[in-house]
């Protein structure tokens, strides 16, 4: 340790103010805050103390979180390709390493191009500390993506995201739309075969499927009822037995890599809620108005996909990854806590109705989210402003 | 009328080193101070002594130029020996070395009727003239009242929540005369009403008891309880138009002294606190006092920050500081100017946090534990994240983050509809403490107040 603090006492001359490597004092900031906490201490006037919490240990908290996730997934993918190309695994391990090879490039990708590239080069350019932000994005970029996902596209997603939608607005904290679900949307926009279809959310390393092998999500069958006028819990039921309500609860089946189990998810949204990173209000409104329009559509029932049983909306497809660790993220959602109950309702119902109503995307989740995100401020404002008006009216008195 | 008033936020910072209520024999301080910067708001200050001047209790040493009619006088009588300046030569301290018996400058001391058929002016005019003025807050901006307003109501917390806060009913103990006598002469000052503010829990301070035409309001909570600007919120918030009066109970009793004795007695009870003080307890002083005595063998390490007041509105003084004008106690606190190897994931129990982030795990701990918290910031600065925090430390109808916004974007429609004039530095202080992105808070907030104020 004193070693290691020796080191960076020695280099630090060097990217300060008249150093030689001044341009990159932000690059060495950020590696020293990691190892070190600095000794900074609080200035002469204002609060003498400090809470431990710093935007590192905030942001932390929601990787942890998405741990669970994200172990459960790696495995997952392993399981799948095991059970598409019906080989046989030698052990469980067989089914970990698979998922592994696939999943862990995926997650370096992402930082290296997301964090290593695109951030540290704003950092120098525009001369703003980095922050913490992207240790978060660069773990969900990978989790809403197909496992299936080339490598490259992967990083053109990460750039596009942290420039376009990040620091075009001016870094963290600023941006509009959640980062990670803009390198989602411009993948399933730009390179809609590799983001949609059946074909994509099981990995086969080049094998050959075994019969009857469909990789067809939930989401997909359901919309396909539309058409084929058959009840969506008994297309589910033959498409394959994966499908039980029980079964896409637990998360065994295609889809992409951290969003298919909803109890692993849930696991997650624990861990935010206790620690007070992750709102609940947001959580609790937007499966509440998820379940909410689809208990009303159930109700009307005019098609088959509107019959399904409700509830089997929150374990398909993105929902439940979409509200815990999406729709969550303190910077792009409302901030006021009136304005949460409002806008996780409105992401639950969204999805719903883009589910249900709009046969064009089988997943509602992404835009209902991005969707909102740009109206949060709209929530806030009206919030706010009554705030505002409470105030004015008290003055006339 | 009073009213009952419980407050769900905020947060109760629980130090070690609160003070055992006992007085500490120990010879007086040899300086005490004026100093400027106590004031917010006085702009242009001049000193009216030089050095070598003998002064008495109450003499005028200071005024802002902006009012004139304000003095500022020498808490104790004694030899100016030193008018500190500080960068381009801003005015920091007037120090006086005093004289081992007081010399008071003598004012006019009434009797109870003589104080009833007393006018304002005349009573306004004794309190500029003594240097007891200062004492009176106005609201909105938190600055010494101007003396041509009339304030819609006085407000006075009747005690401290802040962390190692002094006990009111230790300090100001057997001064019920001089506060009811304080109280008379401020009722000439407002044709609305004296509201003062109690805790709830506990014992009643005698102070408060046996006073006419005052309204007492009970304030269950955690800090900012306390604080005057979030009681007035909750009794009668302050509007546009609105302005109001606020006093700490020992500017009340000053007021007292002065008109039942004739002099400017600057003397109090003060707290010295902290986790690094071998024997925290309470001293009998002057207003302005060097700290350096009470100090004195009495550490437990020497690698500390002194602190005039409490630690989230306080002010770092140097080894031989002097007090605040408004404080009442001073706290001494281990410096924190080590870095520490991955300390911002290791999981510690010893470190307070309001947030229950990932291995802050203070929130386990009992409520009653005492910690030892020291000055390191703990964290870096960097842009506002919205995390929810500073809204479940504020118990107002206010929003800091948007208030903040507008302040840094000099909005001035937006600062003053988002309730500027609601706030002061220490309303907003647990926001700057619990605040992930490690910004100044109070110092923007400041920033707001002048901006609404100068400009």
């Amino acid at each position: 340790m004193k070693f290691l603090l020796n080191a960076i006492n020695k280099v630090k001359p060097h990217f300060e103010k008249g150093g030689k490597l001044e341009k990159y004092y932000f690059l060495f900031e950020s590696v020293e805050t990691f190892l070190f906490v600095p000794p900074d201490t609080t200035r002469n006037k204002g609060v003498q103390i400090r809470d431990a919490v710093d935007l590192k240990r905030f942001m932390m908290t929601v990787i942890i979180a998405l741990l669970p996730a994200l172990v459960f997934g790696t495995y997952n993918v392993g399981y799948q390709y095991y059970q598409a190309t019906g080989l046989e695994p030698g052990s469980s391990w067989d089914l970990w390493w698979v998922g592994i090879q696939r999943v862990v490039p995926i997650i370096i990708v992402s930082y290296v191009f997301g964090l290593f590239i695109s951030e540290f080069a704003f950092s120098v350019i525009r001369q703003h500390p980095i922050n913490e932000g992207y240790l978060v994005t660069g773990l969900l970029v990978p989790l809403v993506l197909p496992p299936t996902i080339p490598l490259w596209q992967v990083a053109v997603a990460c750039v596009f995201a942290v420039v376009i939608a990040k620091e075009a607005f001016g870094g963290t904290g600023m941006n509009v739309l959640n980062v990670a679900l803009v390198a989602r949307a411009f993948l399933y926009f730009a390179y809609p075969a590799y983001m949609s279809g059946d074909q994509v959310w099981v990995y086969l390393g080049g094998h050959t499927p075994v019969d009857g092998f469909s990789g067809a999500t939930p989401l997909a069958i359901a919309a396909a009822t539309l058409e084929s006028g058959q009840s969506v819990v008994s297309a589910l039921a033959e498409h394959s037995d994966m499908y039980s309500f029980a079964n896409m609860f637990y998360g065994l089946m295609p889809g992409s890599i951290g969003e298919t189990s909803t109890l692993w998810i849930l696991v997650g949204a624990v861990i935010l809620i206790a620690t007070g990173v992750g709102s609940w209000r947001i959580m609790l409104s937007a499966f509440a108005g998820a379940y909410g329009l689809a208990w009303l559509f159930n109700i009307i029932g005019h098609n088959p996909y509107m019959q399904m049983p409700p509830e089997y909306h929150l374990v398909m497809g993105g929902l439940a990854f979409g509200i815990v660790f999406m729709a969550t993220d303190p910077v792009t959602a409302a901030q006021t806590n009136t304005g949460k109950w409002i806008y996780g309702a409105l992401i639950g119902i969204l999805t719903i109705i883009i589910r249900v109503l709009n046969p064009a995307y089988p997943e509602g989740i992404m835009l209902a989210i991005l969707l909102m995100n740009v109206f949060a401020p709209l929530i806030d404002y009206f919030v706010v402003g009554a705030n505002k008006k409470r105030r004015l009216k008290r003055a006339t008195v | 009328m009073s009213k009952s008033v419980k407050l769900k936020r905020g947060f109760t910072i629980n130090l070690a080193g609160k003070a055992e209520k006992k007085l500490a024999e120990v010879s007086q301080p040899e300086t005490f101070a004026v100093k400027p910067t106590d004031f917010p708001g006085m702009l242009r200050p001049k000193v009216l002594v030089q050095e070598g001047e003998t002064v008495k209790a109450g003499t005028p040493v200071l005024i802002d130029k902006r009012h004139d009619n304000i003095l500022y006088t020498a808490p104790v009588s004694g030899e100016v020996v030193a008018i500190k300046r500080g960068e381009k030569r801003k005015l920091l301290e007037i120090v006086i070395l005093a004289d081992k018996e007081f010399e008071y400058e003598s004012f006019k001391s009434y009797s109870a009727s003589e104080l009833s058929n007393a006018s304002r002016e005349e009573l306004q005019e004794q309190m500029l003239k003594a240097g007891v003025w200062p004492q009176i807050v106005q609201r909105p901006y938190g600055v010494v009242a101007n003396p041509e307003e009339t304030p819609r109501d006085i407000f006075i917390s009747g005690f401290d929540s802040h962390p190692l806060a002094p006990d009111y009913n230790f300090i100001f103990k057997g001064e019920e005369q001089n506060f009811k006598t304080g109280i008379e002469v401020l009722k000439k000052f407002t044709s609305g009403r004296i509201r003062i503010g109690v805790d709830g829990k506990g014992e009643v301070n005698p102070l408060y008891n046996n006073l006419d035409g005052v309204e007492i309001n009970k304030f269950y909570g955690k800090h900012p309880v306390g604080n005057v600007g979030v009681q007035i919120h909750h009794i009668a918030p302050i509007g546009k138009n609105d302005l109001v009066w606020t006093l700490n109970p020992y500017g009340v009793i000053q007021i007292g002294r002065l008109f039942s004795t004739g002099k400017y007695d600057t003397s109090k009870i003060i707290a010295l606190t902290g986790s690094e003080v071998a024997n925290p307890q309470y001293y009998k002083t002057y207003s302005g006092a060097c700290i350096g005595r009470f100090v004195q063998d009495n550490l437990k390490n020497d690698h500390v920050r002194y602190v005039s007041g409490n630690v989230l509105t306080g002010e770092r003084l140097e080894e031989k500081g002097h007090l605040g004008y408004y404080h009442h106690q001073f706290t001494v606190l281990p410096e924190g100017d080590k870095p520490k190897l991955f300390g911002w994931i290791l999981p510690t129990f010893k470190d307070l946090s309001f947030s229950r982030a990932f291995g802050l795990l203070s929130f386990l701990n009992p409520p009653s534990k005492e910690y030892v918290l020291d000055t390191n910031m703990h964290g870096e600065p960097r842009a506002f994240v919205q995390t929810g925090v500073f809204e479940r430390v504020t118990p107002m109808d206010i929003y800091p983050t948007y208030l903040l916004k507008a302040i840094l974007a000099e909005d001035y429609d937006e600062m003053e509809a988002l309730g500027i004039y609601e706030v002061i530095e220490e309303d907003f202080a647990l926001c700057e403490f619990v605040d992930v992105s490690k910004h100044d808070i109070q110092a923007i907030l400041r920033e707001g107040l002048d901006l609404m104020q100068y400009s």
